[in-house]
Formats: structure tokens, C-alpha cells, sequence
């Protein structure tokens, strides 16, 4: 059904996006990757880890990595409280808990709401950020998760 | 009332096929799945026909059939023998264990439908 | 049920069917010479055929069917199964089995394969000696009364297909050429013995067309004389039809035998009246209701009694129906017999493995549930109400005995992938012009159908590893005084809660010079290590390792043992060689019975919650300071009963804290691990001993050195569970480097 929704989305050239707060920026994601919304809970720590992966948590019986996407978006460490919540989306073939401030917005938009990502951007946003929405005087980066967790295996294979 | 079909086949394929192939024509079926528990089975069944196989372990169809004709009770039962064999000996020997009739595998539906038909009333 | 899920089943019974047909070949190669091992083997091969007929698999049938022959002439003692006649019939296996993957999957089997088996087994069963042995004189022709092949069609008065009901009901188009047939019809009391009826035929031949039939009731004895088997009646029949005699005498096919029969096209369409015959119209309305044999149309007195006595050549039929209301008379006695033969046979169900892998999770979510159910109630239970206490053990209790069960069900022999595993021997033994012989052992032995999947692939590769690399060609093995025939042994068996798989081949073992040679050069060892045979041995282990000089069609695919052995720790398993120069190397995986739960010992590290493999620890100790003794800048050693074992701070290589702890204040854990001797863990404290469901991490994160997988505990959170064997070899100064998927790379 959330199929069939979404090819009805894509033909009038419009989609919906989540989108969440870190510090002070604004950032979206697609909808159709999101897989529910929670609290925050303490995340058992995983060694050898990078600084953004605060560790994995129990997901109705799967572990599920827990990524601090402040971190991860380079900037100042999260730490997580009991109002932080957890986006939990599929990246490719896993799930992985996206730790955030807040979620701020579901927006609709079409492609004329996008606007390039200017070129001053650091490599870091380069990788990361799809294009940038103006909304209501606010500025939304898109994140293409993807480009986020870049899958190592298969670059390997 | 429907028609009760006992089926003895060691393949769990053929057995299948019979057993769609019988249901959609309107018969009852009972399987077996070779001699021995064919004769276990017909105690309980009493079918107005089996169709049997050659080839089983425990208990071959010769032994099968011989069985059945042995039984006072079941001994008028049409047995019909379901074989890839094509050449006479086997046959004869089906016949001389008491075989009714033969079906040869690969059997068409229909075919297999005709032959219980002709020899069940 | 359509017919996809058949040919499903179909393919599922050919598996089973191919594996019964390889392990009975294999046995008579070993000498086996019982009938019902024969039998199977025909029976393997002929059900293939007989339901790859049914899905018209033609190529498949028409090889079986030759296979089928050849096996034919073994079963009747035509053929001997020498070696040699096996060996063919091996080759023959696999050829099926390659057909029959090709029919399941649409690929094609290389035709120049089949053709040359087919000569060969014709050749076997025309008693040719098989052409492997062409320098053995040729076998007597004697032996080979059965000269060629049966062909589908048989030289009998039975033709293969007995019915032509095709043109049936539908005849009124081709009314044109009306013939009169003049039929005598006498049965003999075989007839009826064999469940045939005249009656039926009758009927039969009625719809053929127009039918005026005459009863010969002249040899009915008196009432008193009479056999109520026997046969008294005879038929004429006049039948104007547009069929055939052959269309005629197809109707009598089945009692051709068993009667007297003369079918031949009427003079003038009337049959003469020698006989006293009593002209009886046929009515078919008779077999409409089978409780109630309606009489047939009767216009004279004296016809009456021989209708009746018509009617009685049915009675039999009453008969029998008679019987069959007494047996429905005893509902009890029927509804009981049936159950108790399906209680007889039916030992086994078949269920998809869906259903039990849902099971086996649900079960897993329920002792996690059952945990953490009975931590709340402990937590917030101040006055210890006892009755609870008890419901929550029994409860512990009962959903452990729930889990054994649902994972014994998934426990499977590993039989299947050991016979998968004779053929590689055959193949890549032929390959390299090797003679090997394949021993296998406890087949039976059960785990995990998981493992045993995961298990083919690396066993393959040390199975054609073992053939192309450890057994010595015939001539090098003559030379040193073997048997120009190696042997590779592949045994299972349980022990303590693991199975242990061994791969044992008595060829020239490990050459250690060359293996270290290529260490040094791979720059995997300094070249003055001072390494123990061991150590060279379990070289081969190590990534990027090859001993193969050339890269061989065989075991030379880009993957060496360092693969292997991931994939065996992969599964929560370890591997270790030992070799013996000249005598040949030992492989040994121990792996766990499942892959869904372990049992393990619960202990805090750094403040985290660890889980320890229960297996991997041989004893626990509290460390004294008089037992902790320096060594070398940052070593520790733990002396126990006078022998020095190194002490690894598991806090430490995992990185959760930055420098070590102080032993005293810990507990030791003495662990074994694959191939690297003794160590003690220091961990913080000990928590306590669980089951534990088995998490993967690898599914939404990535495999983490050190770390086996992940487990949830009573109060919800993920603990992770330690691998050992990685730990220890970390601690041996191969370090954990962390291979991050989700790791940023740029």
C-alpha cells in the first residue's frame, strides 16, 4: 500500500520528508526510508567503534546501531537525553537508529523546492547533502543517507 | 456417494499427482505409500478401487496385490497398476498377482480417470 | 496444491532420492552386496524417472531410463557391480543429479557428458566391460542375455497405453463409415478373481456405438452346483459402430487374458442363432445407482430368469457391496484401523522451514521475555513471595525445555553434505589423475541445519584441497611405500555441546619449509621467527596464504584457508590442523549445535555486561597478588599449579578502558582457544550463567573483531558476546583492527 502511495507521490513530482534538528540547523530526510520514531535508551557501547556510533540498542529483538548523526554530520558530539529521539531508518539493507535532537517537520515538497547545494559547501556536506529547501524562511539541508553509510563490503567485492 | 480411491506409491510426486488429479475428478483418496501400509490402510478404507505402483520398498505391488487377493474381504477390489514399465514380464507378473488393470506412468489425468472409471461401476 | 508446488516436491524427492541412490552405490563399492541395497538404488533411479515423466523432464527420462536398464541387469544378476561397473554408475549419479539441477533451475548439462555415460552404461548392460577397463580382457557376452535396452514400446500384445477414450462422448461427427462387429465375449472366473467385471466391459463397450447383446446362459448349473466364482455366462454382442476392432478390443484390454474373446465385422449385420440365445437390450440406467441393480427390460417369461442370472453375473459386485455395509456396520473398528496405520507410517511430517524459523524466533523473543519478566518481579519483590518465585522458575524452567525442543527440530544429520562431498572426491580425484578413497563417519551425527548449509562450502574447498594438495599422486605414493590409493576420512561427532568435524588424509602432510618459506616471503613472519610446528601449520591459516605453487583448476580460485577458516568462525566454530610429514594432516572444526542460542557466563567489564562462551572456559579463578608475575614491558602472567599463563585484560583490548586493571581486583577466566593454548581473561566480576539467544550484529551493523555477536539480556539491552579465540589472538599481537562498514570513509 505505502507503495503504491508513493508511485502516486512520484507522479505528481512530489514527496514527503521527515525533517530533524541538531543544534541549530535543520536536516531531511526521505519519508520512505523512515521506519518509525522513539525515545532515546541507553545504547549498550560497541568497541573499536567510530566517534559516532554510540552503540547498539534492542529493537524488538534485533540490535540495532545507534548513530549520532550530530557526530556523524561533523559536529559537536551529542549527548543523548532523555528528549533526544531516535529516527529509525533502513540504509540500504540494515536498520540503523539516527539519534537527533527533535524531529521538526513532515514537509511535502516537489522538486521546485530544491535548490543546489552551494558550491562554498565543505567535502564533508559535498557527500552527504542532496540540495537545500527554503520553507517558511527556514533552511533544510537534504541528506541522502546513503551517501551517509557508505557500504564498505561492497566496495570490497 | 464418492468414490474411494486407495493409492499406494512410494514417490511422494506421484502420490501427489494422484491425489489432485483423483480430488478434482470427485474421488475420495487414501494414500499409501508402499505395500505394507497399503494393506495397514485397507483394513480401514474400503475402497471401490486402488491404484497401486510396482516399484516400493517393504513391499512391492506384486507382494501388494497378492495381498489384497488373499483378503476374503477385499479380494473383488479393481486394482489398477500405476507403472513406468513397459515391458511384458512385469505386467504378466502384475496380472498373475491379480491386477486388473495397468495404468502406465506418465499417466494423463484424464486417462487415469477412464481407467478407474472402467473398472469401478 | 497445483502442479508448481508438485514439481516443487518432485525436485525436493529427486535431493532425497539422489542421495539414497549415491549412498547405496557407495556401499556396494564397499562390497555391500544385499538385494534391498540394489533395489533402492533401482528404486531411486526409477522414481526420478517415473515423476520426471510427469513433468515431461525429457532429457532427464531418457537418461534414467537408460541408467534405469543398466541398473536392471545389476538387479537381476546380469551385471556384475565390479569396481569398475561402479564407477560408471557413480559418474552416472552425478550426471543425474546435474540433469535433474538443470531441469529445477533451466540450465543445460553439457551434452558430450551424458552421450558418454549413456555408450557406457548401454555398453554395461549389452555386458561390454566398462571402458575404464580396457585393458582388462572383455567380459563373457555370457553374461548378457539381455542384449538391448527394452525400448517403451514392447513386443507383447499389450500396447503401453491402453486407453482410447480420446474420441469418447464425442462421436457423433464422424458417424460416417457405421461397421457391425460381431463380438463373442466368455469370461473365465480369472476374470472376475482379478477384480474385472463383465458387466463394466459390457458397459464400456456399449458407448462405442449401437449394442444389441445376447446372454449364453446354457452352462449355468443348477442352483445347487453353482461356484459363485465361477463363470457361466457368455455374451454375443452385435455393436454397429464407426470404431475400429482395435478400438473394441482396447475396451477388453484389461481381460484380454482372462476370457474368451472374438471380435470380427458381422456378415450381414446380424449374428447367426446357433445358440439359444435370449436377446437382452443393455441397460446402462443399471449402473446409475450402484446400491440397486435395476433390472433390464424384460418382454418374454422365459427371459426373466436368464435376466436375472445376468444380473447376477453382478452379483459379486452386490456382494462385495453387501460387505462393505457390514464393515460400515463397525464404524469404530474402521475409524481405528486407519489411525493406527497412519501412527505406523507416519513417523514423520515435513514443515516448511519458514514455519519453524518463525517459531524458533518467537521462542527466542519469549525466553528473552521470560528474563526479563523475572528480573522486574525480583527487582520489586521486597517480601520474597515465594509462590511467585516458583511460578517464575517453573516458568524458566518450562520455556528452556520449549526452546531445546524447537531447536531440535531444526537438528539435521549431516549426511547430506558428507555425500555431497564423495563426489567432490571422485571428480577432483579424476581431475588429477589421483585414486581416492572417501571414508566417512558418523553421518547421523545432528546440528543445526544452519551450520550444516554453511558447512558445504568451506568443507568443499578442503575436500578439493585435501585431493589436489594432500594426497600425493599414485606413483609418489608407491615410491614411499603407500597405498597408491590415499584415503580421506570425514567424521562428525558431538562433543561437549559442539559437533566436531575431522578431515584426516594420510598424505605427505604439511611442508613446513615451503610453508614457511612462503610466510617469510609473503611477509606474514619475520625470517628468523622461531615458530613451533604448530605455529608453521596454522600458517596456512593466515590471510593472503597459498601453498599451491601454481594455481590449479582445482583448489587454486582466488580463496586460501584464511577464508575457510572465516567462514568456520563465522559460524561460531574453530579450526585447527595438525600434520604429520608423510603421514598426512588432520582438520579439525568444532562447531556449535546451533546458531540460535549458547550458553554463557554473564560478567561485567569496564562497566559493560559481557557474555562469555561457556565452552571456550575451562576454569574461573580469583587471582592472588602472589600469583601475578611482570613479564617484558607490559605482559602479565598468572601462575597456576606452576605453569605461567598470560593474562589479557579483556577491558583493555576492546578498549574500554585505557589501561589495565588491576588483576587483583578481577576474575580469571582460564580459556582454550584454537590452536593458541591457554589464557586468562581478566574481567571485573562474574555475574552469573544463562542461555543467551544468539543476535547477530552483522545483520544491521558490521562484524566487530573481538566481539562473536550480541545477546539481549533480562532488563532489555544488548550484550555483546566476547569471541574468544579473537581475543587471544589479539592479545598474541595480531591486533583487532576494526573493519567498519558503516565506518566513514572519507
Amino acid at each position: 500500500m505505502s507503495m503504491s502511495y508513493a508511485v502516486k507521490n512520484l507522479a505528481q513530482g512530489s514527496r514527503e520528508l521527515i525533517a530533524f534538528r541538531i543544534g541549530e540547523q535543520e536536516f531531511s530526510v526521505n519519508i520512505m526510508s523512515v521506519r518509525e520514531i522513539r525515545g532515546w535508551t541507553q545504547a549498550t557501547p560497541m568497541p573499536h567503534a567510530p566517534s559516532y556510533i554510540l552503540g547498539v540498542i534492542n529493537l524488538r529483538g534485533a540490535v540495532l546501531p545507534i548513530v549520532d548523526m550530530a557526530a556523524r554530520l561533523g559536529m559537536k558530539q551529542a549527548e543523548p537525553t532523555a528528549r533526544h529521539v531516535i529516527i529509525v531508518a533502513q540504509v540500504k539493507t540494515k536498520i540503523v537508529g539516527l539519534l537527533v535532537e527533535a524531529v521538526s517537520d513532515i514537509l511535502t515538497i516537489t522538486d521546485e523546492n530544491i535548490q543546489p547545494v552551494p558550491e562554498i559547501s565543505s567535502d564533508i556536506e559535498k557527500q552527504y547533502a542532496r540540495g537545500i529547501l527554503a520553507i517558511d524562511k527556514r533552511m533544510i539541508c537534504m541528506i541522502e543517507l546513503d551517501a551517509l553509510f557508505p557500504d564498505k563490503e561492497s566496495e570490497a567485492a | 456417494m464418492k468414490k474411494k480411491v486407495l493409492t499406494v506409491d512410494d514417490s511422494r510426486t506421484i502420490r501427489n499427482m494422484l491425489l489432485v488429479t483423483l480430488n478434482n475428478a470427485g474421488f475420495e483418496t487414501i494414500q499409501a505409500e508402499d505395500g505394507i501400509e497399503g494393506l495397514e490402510v485397507l483394513e480401514g478404507c474400503n475402497p471401490d478401487v486402488i491404484v497401486t505402483d510396482i516399484n516400493m520398498p517393504r513391499l512391492d505391488g506384486f507382494g501388494f496385490i497378492e495381498g489384497v487377493r488373499r483378503n476374503e474381504k477385499y479380494r473383488a477390489i479393481p486394482i489398477l497398476v500405476l507403472t513406468t514399465e513397459s515391458d511384458a514380464e512385469k505386467k504378466n507378473r502384475a496380472r498373475q498377482a491379480g491386477a486388473t488393470g495397468w495404468i502406465v506412468k506418465p499417466f494423463d489425468p484424464a486417462k487415469l480417470i477412464a481407467a478407474i472409471e472402467r473398472v469401478t461401476a | 496444491m497445483d502442479m508448481n508446488e508438485i514439481k516443487e516436491i518432485f525436485f525436493q524427492e529427486c535431493e532425497e532420492q539422489l542421495a539414497e541412490l549415491e549412498s547405496g552405490l557407495l556401499k556396494l563399492n564397499d562390497g555391500d552386496r544385499d538385494p534391498e541395497t540394489v533395489n533402492a538404488v533401482f528404486r531411486a533411479v526409477h522414481s526420478i524417472k517415473g515423476g520426471a515423466g510427469a513433468f515431461g523432464l525429457d532429457d532427464l527420462v531418457s537418461f534414467a531410463h537408460v541408467f534405469e536398464t543398466t541398473l536392471d541387469c545389476v538387479r537381476s544378476n546380469k551385471l556384475e557391480p565390479t569396481q569398475d561397473v561402479l564407477k560408471v554408475m557413480l559418474k552416472s549419479a552425478d550426471v543425474l543429479a546435474d540433469l535433474v539441477g538443470a531441469s529445477r533451475d533451466g540450465g543445460s548439462v553439457e551434452e558430450g557428458r551424458t552421450r558418454t555415460l549413456v555408450k557406457e552404461l548401454e555398453a554395461l548392460a549389452n555386458g561390454e566391460a566398462p571402458s575404464g577397463a580396457e585393458a582388462a580382457k572383455p567380459a563373457p557376452k555370457a553374461a548378457a542375455p539381455k542384449a538391448e535396452t527394452p525400448k517403451p514400446t514392447d513386443d507383447s500384445g499389450f500396447q503401453p497405453i491402453p486407453f482410447t477414450f480420446d474420441d469418447f462422448g464425442g462421436d457423433e461427427e464422424q458417424a460416417a463409415d457405421q461397421t457391425t462387429f460381431e463380438i463373442t465375449f466368455k469370461p473365465r472366473r480369472e476374470l472376475y478373481a482379478k477384480g474385472n467385471e463383465a458387466a463394466l466391459l459390457l458397459r464400456d463397450l456399449s458407448r462405442l456405438g449401437e449394442m444389441s447383446i445376447a446372454c449364453d446362459a446354457d452352462t449355468v448349473p443348477a442352483l445347487d452346483a453353482m461356484d459363485p466364482e465361477a463363470a457361466y455366462f457368455s455374451w454375443k454382442i452385435a455393436l454397429k459402430t464407426d470404431k475400429s476392432e482395435a478400438d473394441i478390443r482396447a475396451v477388453f484390454e484389461f481381460a484380454e487374458w482372462d476370457c474368451d474373446l472374438d471380435v470380427k465385422l458381422a456378415e450381414d449385420g446380424r449374428g447367426d442363432d446357433e445358440l439359444p440365445m435370449i436377446p437382452v437390450p443393455f441397460d446402462l440406467s443399471a449402473f446409475d445407482d450402484a446400491e440397486e441393480v435395476a433390472p433390464a427390460t424384460i418382454d418374454d417369461a422365459s427371459a426373466a430368469v436368464a435376466a436375472a442370472e445376468t444380473a447376477s453375473a453382478v452379483a459379486k459386485t452386490v456382494a462385495a457391496r453387501a460387505e462393505k455395509k457390514e464393515a460400515a456396520a463397525a464404524p469404530a473398528a474402521q475409524a481405528a484401523a486407519p489411525a493406527a496405520a497412519n501412527a505406523a507410517a507416519g513417523q514423520t511430517i515435513r514443515v516448511d522451514l519458514d514455519r519453524v524459523d518463525r517459531l524458533i524466533n518467537l521462542v527466542g523473543e519469549l525466553v528473552i521475555n521470560q528474563a526479563m519478566l523475572s528480573q522486574s518481579v525480583i527487582e520489586n519483590d521486597n517480601n520474597g513471595v515465594s509462590s511467585i518465585n516458583m511460578g517464575l522458575e517453573e516458568l524458566q524452567q518450562l520455556t528452556r525445555e520449549i526452546q531445546d525442543s524447537v531447536m531440535a527440530i531444526r537438528a539435521q544429520p549431516v549426511k547430506p553434505v558428507f555425500q555431497r562431498m564423495s563426489r567432490i572426491v571422485r571428480e577432483v580425484a579424476d581431475m588429477v589423475g589421483k585414486q581416492i578413497r572417501l571414508i566417512t563417519e558418523g553421518e547421523n551425527t545432528e546440528v543445526d541445519k544452519t551450520v550444516i548449509d554453511k558447512i558445504a562450502e568451506p568443507l568443499t574447498h578442503m575436500i578439493r584441497n585435501a585431493v589436489d594438495h594432500g594426497i600425493e599422486s599414485p606413483e609418489k605414493r608407491e615410491a614411499a611405500g603407500k597405498d597408491p590409493e590415499g584415503t580421506i576420512k570425514l567424521s562428525a561427532k558431538h562433543r561437549s555441546g559442539r559437533i566436531l568435524i575431522e578431515l584426516q588424509d594420510d598424505g605427505g602432510g604439511i611442508n613446513r619449509e615451503r610453508v614457511k618459506q612462503k610466510a617469510i616471503d609473503n611477509d606474514l613472519i619475520s625470517p628468523d621467527a622461531n615458530l613451533s610446528d604448530e605455529e608453521i601449520d596454522n600458517l596456512i591459516f593466515a590471510p593472503g596464504f597459498s601453498t599451491a605453487d601454481q594455481i590449479s583448476d582445482i583448489s587454486g580460485r582466488g580463496v586460501g584457508m584464511d577464508v575457510v577458516k572465516r567462514s568456520i568462525q563465522a559460524l561460531g566454530g574453530r579450526i585447527s590442523i595438525s600434520s604429520r610429514p608423510g603421514q598426512g594432516s588432520v582438520f579439525t572444526m568444532s562447531l556449535p549445535l546451533t546458531l540460535a542460542v549458547l550458553d554463557g557466563m554473564v560478567v561485567t567489564v569496564a562497566g559493560q555486561t559481557l557474555v562469555v562462551p561457556l565452552t571456550a572456559i575451562v576454569e574461573t579463578l580469583q587471582p592472588e597478588a602472589s600469583a601475578i608475575h611482570s613479564f617484558g614491558a607490559n605482559q602479565r602472567l598468572i601462575s597456576i599449579r606452576n605453569s605461567f599463563c598470560p593474562l589479557v585484560d579483556v577491558g583493555r583490548i576492546l578498549n574500554f578502558r585505557a589501561t589495565q586493571a588491576n588483576p587483583v581486583e578481577g576474575v580469571a577466566l582460564l580459556v582454550e582457544s584454537e590452536g593458541g593454548g591457554q589464557r586468562a581473561l581478566m574481567v571485573d566480576a562474574i555475574q552469573g550463567q544463562r542461555q543467551v539467544v544468539i543476535k547477530s550484529l552483522e545483520a544491521n551493523y558490521t562484524h566487530v573483531p573481538g566481539i562473536a555477536a550480541a545477546t539481549i539480556l533480562g532488563d532489555g539491552r544488548v550484550a555483546l558476546i566476547l569471541d574468544v579465540d579473537a581475543v587471544v589472538a589479539a592479545s598474541r599481537g595480531q591486533s583487532l583492527r576494526p573493519e567498519m562498514s558503516l565506518a566513514a570513509t572519507g
